[in-house]
């Protein structure tokens, strides 16, 4: 039994007291599960809305990518950027309306502002597709960082079964309660380690940031640039673009907005949410480091535990592994309740009308292990299929964005039938794509270079678009104006 | 429209449009590649700018109760 097994173990053990801890005594219907009963402060919120950017992702991924990669990683700071200046205005405008109608998943709102149930069922049908995936993609990382550096020692499935039957036990006593006090241990622990790494080790390599790169270029010219082909610089506007769209499409990133106790913590949010981003650029850094180091590796994603192991002593690697592993967790834990509140809200209690809110709140814990068991399966036989719906997750949710952004403005022309038909021809297309492996260069082969580069998720927007307006615009007629007036005093509460 | 808001255009034509023009390694600025130097400074300008809008928007005028 080494140093850094104990050291995980703590840190499991203090993340499963501290979600357990959180429930505090309440009461827990749906609202104070799912949404934190609406009390949640800037903090608070901030850590949840933090919480998305550093998953096992960003933490093995950001600094695969800029080992791999190299300059086309510099995206991963810009869309955040983006996302947070639109959240200031379109957050809180989320938030009335989700207090106002009583909401508790992203689904809801659009069965709200569109007044249909069916545009709910397809939203939650896709977020959940788009959801599984990536929490399977957490419980990966989670099973390799133990592996990493417990040097082998534990295997990745224990290692992926320990931290599900944790994660599971809070979500399901806690919510976004247990959520949310993880959140405070692992944003500690991961600002102290990732700025920690990335100062350390290219000081201890190269003697500064300027040796450093200047090494790197001077072996691999181009690397910290953009290619003139690929990943171009068209590739780099258009993949900033779509993803800072998507960046609040995600349901539980979304539903999490309503967790705040009021819409000023929004606006306060998008002031420090860009600068707390610039955590990534150290991450950055030790993928930057890795590359002269240790060449040739084979999996990228391993480039900053190994060079940590290469670096460090053992009992320091098992803080890192400690860090990486809240990584999963904390998504992992939000992931698994939207999931688990939208499989029962806005898919079973569609098909079950007469199930009472205390049944669907029952319904939605006992769905938590359910999910977790559906994920570990998937963790350990993905096949082709998930693969795919990984590379598309983030396009799958980008989907939904046109028919949110348009029924935030006071006159939508958008119907239900155009939003549903437009979402659907999207996700299609995507799916199209993905499986095809199809890029617009190959869709379009006589296209400049330029376009040839575009992220092929622009292909599904402009289809879902046109599908939208277009189905919109015909049906615009038959639901008449009183009929849609008549909807909107259904639904407000 | 208020005019301040205006500025949050900013970062997003820094970044967007801005990115043909700084494709480059050199100079290198505080250590970093140039291209890297422009977006750390765009994202630094996003949260003054942010907080540039914070203070002149009359909806986060008065206290915290909405």
């Amino acid at each position: 039994m080494s140093f850094a097994l104990l050291e995980i173990a703590a840190f499991l053990l203090i993340s499963l007291y501290l979600g357990i801890r959180a429930r505090q005594g309440r009461k827990m219907n749906l609202e104070q599960w799912t949404v934190g009963g609406r009390g949640f402060g800037s903090l608070l919120v901030f850590l949840l809305m933090a919480g998305e950017i550093y998953t096992t992702f960003t933490f093995l991924g950001g600094s695969g990518w800029a080992y791999g990669k190299g300059g086309p990683t510099f995206y991963i700071l810009c869309y955040g950027a983006l996302a947070y200046i639109m959240s200031y205005w379109m957050l809180p405008a989320v938030w009335r309306y989700a207090k106002k109608n009583n909401l508790m998943s992203q689904s809801d709102f659009f069965v709200h502002k569109y007044n249909s149930p069916v545009l709910g069922l397809l939203v939650a049908v896709v977020g959940v597709i788009a959801m599984v995936p990536y929490l399977v993609l957490q419980l990966k990382g989670l099973g390799s960082i133990v592996s990493e550096v417990s040097y082998g020692s534990i295997s990745p499935t224990v290692a992926v079964w320990i931290g599900v039957i944790v994660v599971t036990i809070y979500v399901m006593i806690s919510g976004i309660h247990g959520s949310a006090w993880t959140a405070v241990l692992k944003d500690s622990m991961i600002l102290l380690i990732v700025v920690f790494l990335g100062i350390y080790l290219p000081f201890h390599y190269y003697g500064g940031y300027q040796n450093m790169f200047s090494a790197i270029a001077q072996a691999k010219p181009g690397f910290l640039t953009l290619p003139a082909k690929g990943l171009s610089v068209s590739w780099f506007i258009s993949t900033v673009v779509l993803t800072a769209l998507g960046f609040y499409m995600w349901p539980h990133s979304f539903a999490s907005s309503y967790a705040a106790k009021n819409e000023r913590v929004f606006r306060k949010n998008a002031i420090v949410l860009p600068l707390y981003q610039l955590v990534l650029l150290f991450v950055f850094f030790a993928g930057f480091a890795a590359v002269l180091q240790i060449p040739k590796l084979a999996n990228g994603d391993l480039s900053l535990l190994r060079l940590a192991k290469m670096t460090f002593a053992p009992w320091f690697v098992g803080l890192i592994g400690a860090a990486g592993i809240l990584t999963a967790l904390v998504p992992g834990s939000m992931l698994l309740m939207a999931s688990s509140t939208i499989v029962a809200k806005n898919i079973y209690q569609v098909f079950a009308p007469s199930t009472s809110e205390e049944q669907v709140a029952k319904i939605a814990r006992l769905l938590v292990p359910v999910v977790a068991l559906v994920a570990v399966y998937f963790t350990f036989n993905s096949g082709a299929a998930i693969v795919v719906l990984l590379l598309a997750g983030y396009s799958l949710v980008t989907q939904i964005f046109p028919a949110f952004i348009f029924s935030l403005l006071k006159n939508n022309f958008v119907t239900k039938f155009g939003a549903f038909a437009g979402i659907l021809a999207g996700v299609l297309t995507v799916t199209y794509i993905t499986v095809t492996n199809s890029s617009v260069g190959s869709l379009f082969p006589a296209l400049p270079q330029a376009v040839k580069d575009l992220n092929v998720g622009i292909v599904a927007m402009i289809v879902n678009l046109v599908v939208l307006a277009a189905v919109s615009l015909l049906t615009g007629g038959l639901a008449s104006k009183s009929e849609r007036d008549l909807g909107r005093f259904g639904t407000a509460k | 429209m208020k005019m301040f808001r205006l500025l949050a255009l900013l970062p997003f034509l820094a970044m967007l449009v801005g990115i043909p023009f700084v494709n480059r390694v050199t100079p290198y600025v505080l250590g970093l590649p140039f291209i890297l130097f422009w977006i750390v400074m765009c994202v630094v300008v996003t949260s003054v700018i942010m907080g540039i809008i914070y203070k002149l928007d009359p909806i986060n005028k008065g206290g915290e109760a909405e």
